[in-house]
């Protein structure tokens, strides 16, 4: 497909997606919809789901691919959370204790499993997929089996495995999306989660500008020229999955934050899906990524999947946005799959 | 000791589905039953997944397609009121040509993602489902006339989340009627889907030898190689993978025939994860896999399915952890299947690059 020069700079995906997005505020405003709580909810996801996606950016950059395996970074974070409610850590502390254990367990996980991607190459993203899938209804045998004890979060009946989902209400419910929070116009800004995303991402730019950074990114593009460097590119690729495991970690330790519950069981398991879908949106490829796809990705999608269901259900019955987020998520990953190797 | 460790995968399979009888004390009568039932429903939709093994497409994970084009025949022959064993004819003929497109798509696809076939297999998986929701769930009854309120959710569009199908229930596993008495239980023997599983396998083996398998066999072995010998490899992917899609959907209408309710919007999710893992519980890899691997994943994983439940009540007292249990082996068992074939495959190029 022959697209002109400024469209194809934009991604003629990208373009179709903030059609939709403009579509569906059209749509708000005919239908006298509250605009500002809409802005609000689609700010509060942005917040919500930016770290998630900010964790595929290390290992698309590492030459590792969409990292589909990010839900072992995710249950890293899991066992922080639960064992962080388990002492009944409360408020600021319980989230740091939560993403503190979280961060070290992610590191062994990230090399494990970077160690794991190293012998797999050519099929990172399926093993990634897979492996996934199997920590993660692995994990689903151990939180039942766990001897967790505090009845806030163990079954009521039988007292023993834990429940589905934890509320973090009085715990650490929105911590960071209450800390500085303030409204304009309506819009309600939840700084804090806001401010730690920013600073994540800052952190992310910054590290791909240092020494370890640099190698990291020249040996995806120039195995060759980084070999005769002296860079080994098993090395920095094992360093960008723990980078993308620390990252998931830490994200899901903010995304039940400010979700106010803590998932388990098989929540986990295709959370990986729309996190990736973001950073493509974003104009990302298989192969490169950028921190603006990132930002602009999380914008989109996130404020399209806010935006959709109140919009939708004034015009059809039935709730038509998870199958609208099905068809655009997986189309765009696939849309990506079929565009390796011809940018 | 060499065959032990060959064959290391089936064995530590089978010793896992004999602690859990041992142990959940399961009756031989019982699991006879059982095993009977599921094998039969179970195996077409893992014999579908050989044809593109053999062809190096690797494990369709696009089956899941194929297993919709089933349901939307199942749909359509509940809808006109087709019952027994003609309305099963009906639906698996209309089933075919929806199967044939579906696969010319995905064929299509995993050309244009090549190397990435499996992966490109479960998100078109995924996409295929939004698709098939948009289908049913918001088109029929609004944008397609649709007049069989029984089947419409109450606002009167899209179909509802079960569909009962008792016209067709055992339509092909009754059509010869047998009863096997078994210490005091009327064993249901269904014949007839045995003979249809028995004739696919034939098939299946008789199309190995034929000329496109043995070019599917090159491919298997060296695409690059195939394409300079004149084989047209990218036809004959798409070939492979519409055969591939066409039993899936006659294997998922097997499957619907005996269960007798249809799931309209979950049947078919999990089809592909539990065929691929069946297959591999037998030894079979990424690469690699006969008729025979296929009929002993099908026994194998399928007595671990009815087993695990029971094992983990009467060990642990819960049924639940033997139901996620099952699960974890399903993904783990494909877990390492994807892994050992990746590992394998890394190695040799790498001796390859060495040398």
């Amino acid at each position: 497909m022959r697209v002109p020069g400024a469209l194809r700079e934009a991604g003629l995906p990208r373009l179709l997606i903030a059609g939709f997005l403009a579509l569906l505020l059209g749509v708000a405003v005919a239908t006298r919809m509250d605009l500002r709580s809409l802005i609000s909810d689609s700010i509060t996801r942005v917040g919500r789901n930016g770290i998630l996606v900010l964790a595929l950016l290390p290992a698309v950059q590492g030459g590792l691919g969409l990292n589909f395996g990010l839900p072992l970074g995710i249950v890293c974070g899991l066992i922080g959370c639960v064992v962080s409610l388990n002492a009944g850590i409360h408020g600021p502390a319980g989230l740091l204790a939560a993403s503190g254990i979280g961060l070290a367990l992610s590191i062994p996980a990230g090399i494990g499993y970077g160690w794991l991607l190293n012998r797999t190459r050519g099929q990172e993203m399926m093993v990634g997929t897979y492996l996934g899938f199997a920590v993660v209804s692995m994990m689903s045998v151990f939180w039942l089996l766990a001897p967790f004890r505090n009845p806030t979060l163990v079954w009521a009946i039988g007292g023993r495995g834990l429940r589905t989902t934890l509320s973090l209400g009085g715990v650490f419910d929105k911590v960071l999306d209450r800390w500085l929070s303030f409204t304009v116009g309506g819009i309600t800004i939840p700084s804090g989660t806001l401010i730690l995303f920013a600073a994540l991402t800052f952190l992310v730019w910054l590290f791909f500008r240092t020494r370890m950074g640099i190698t990291i990114a020249a040996a995806r593009s120039h195995p060759r020229f980084a070999r005769a460097a002296g860079i080994s590119d098993e090395r920095t690729r094992i360093q960008a999955s723990v980078l993308s495991t620390a990252l998931g970690a830490v994200g899901i330790v903010v995304f039940s934050q400010s979700y106010g519950f803590v998932q388990l069981y098989t929540a986990p398991l295709l959370m990986a899906f729309p996190a990736i879908a973001c950073i493509l949106i974003g104009g990302a490829t298989v192969t490169r990524a950028t921190i603006g796809n990132v930002l602009v990705g999380t914008v989109l999608f996130q404020s399209i999947l806010t935006v959709a269901l109140p919009v939708t259900s004034q015009v059809i019955q039935g709730d038509i946005s998870e199958t609208a987020r099905l068809i655009i998520q997986n189309g765009m990953i696939l849309y990506a799959l079929t565009r390796i190797g011809r940018t | 000791m060499r065959a032990l460790l060959r064959h290391s995968v089936p064995l530590l399979f089978g010793a896992l589905c004999v602690f859990g009888v041992v142990v959940a004390e399961i009756s031989p009568s019982f699991l006879l039953g059982e095993m009977m039932v599921r094998v039969g429903r179970n195996s077409l939709l893992i014999l579908s997944l050989l044809i593109p093994i053999l062809a190096g497409l690797g494990l369709n994970f696009g089956i899941v397609i194929g297993a919709m084009a089933g349901q939307i025949a199942a749909v359509l022959v509940v809808h006109w009121g087709v019952p027994g064993i003609g309305g099963f004819g009906l639906a698996w003929l209309l089933a075919t040509p929806i199967a044939i497109l579906f696969g010319i798509a995905t064929g299509l696809l995993f050309n244009k993602a090549k190397g990435r076939e499996m992966v490109s297999g479960l998100i078109a998986g995924y996409f295929a489902n939004g698709l098939y929701q948009l289908l049913f769930l918001f088109a029929v009854g609004s944008i397609i006339p649709f007049h069989t309120e029984s089947m419409l959710l109450p606002q009167g569009y899209g179909i509802r989340n079960t569909v009962d199908l008792s016209s067709i229930q055992y339509a092909v596993d009754d059509l010869v009627a047998l009863r096997l008495p078994v210490q005091g239980i009327n064993l249901r023997v269904p014949v007839v889907t045995y003979g249809v599983i028995a004739a696919v396998c034939f098939l299946t083996l008789f199309f190995f030898r034929t000329r496109l398998g043995q070019q599917l066999r090159a491919m298997g072995q060296d695409d690059h190689v195939a394409a300079i010998a004149g084989i047209p490899v990218e036809r004959n992917r798409v070939l492979a993978t519409v055969l591939s899609t066409v039993l899936a959907s006659w294997g998922q209408l097997l499957f619907l025939q005996n269960i007798g309710t249809l799931n309209t919007y979950n049947s078919h999710e999990q089809v592909g994860m539990f065929a691929i893992a069946a297959l591999l519980v037998s030894g079979a890899t990424v690469s690699r896999a006969t008729v025979g691997q296929a009929l002993l994943g099908a026994i194998l994983f399928h007595t671990l399915f009815v087993v695990s439940p029971l094992a983990g009540k009467a060990l642990a007292g819960d049924a639940q952890i033997g139901e996620y249990f099952r699960v974890f082996v399903a993904y783990a068992v494909i877990t390492v299947a994807l892994v050992l074939h990746a590992w394998q495959s890394w190695a040799s190029a790498r001796e390859a690059a060495r040398s």
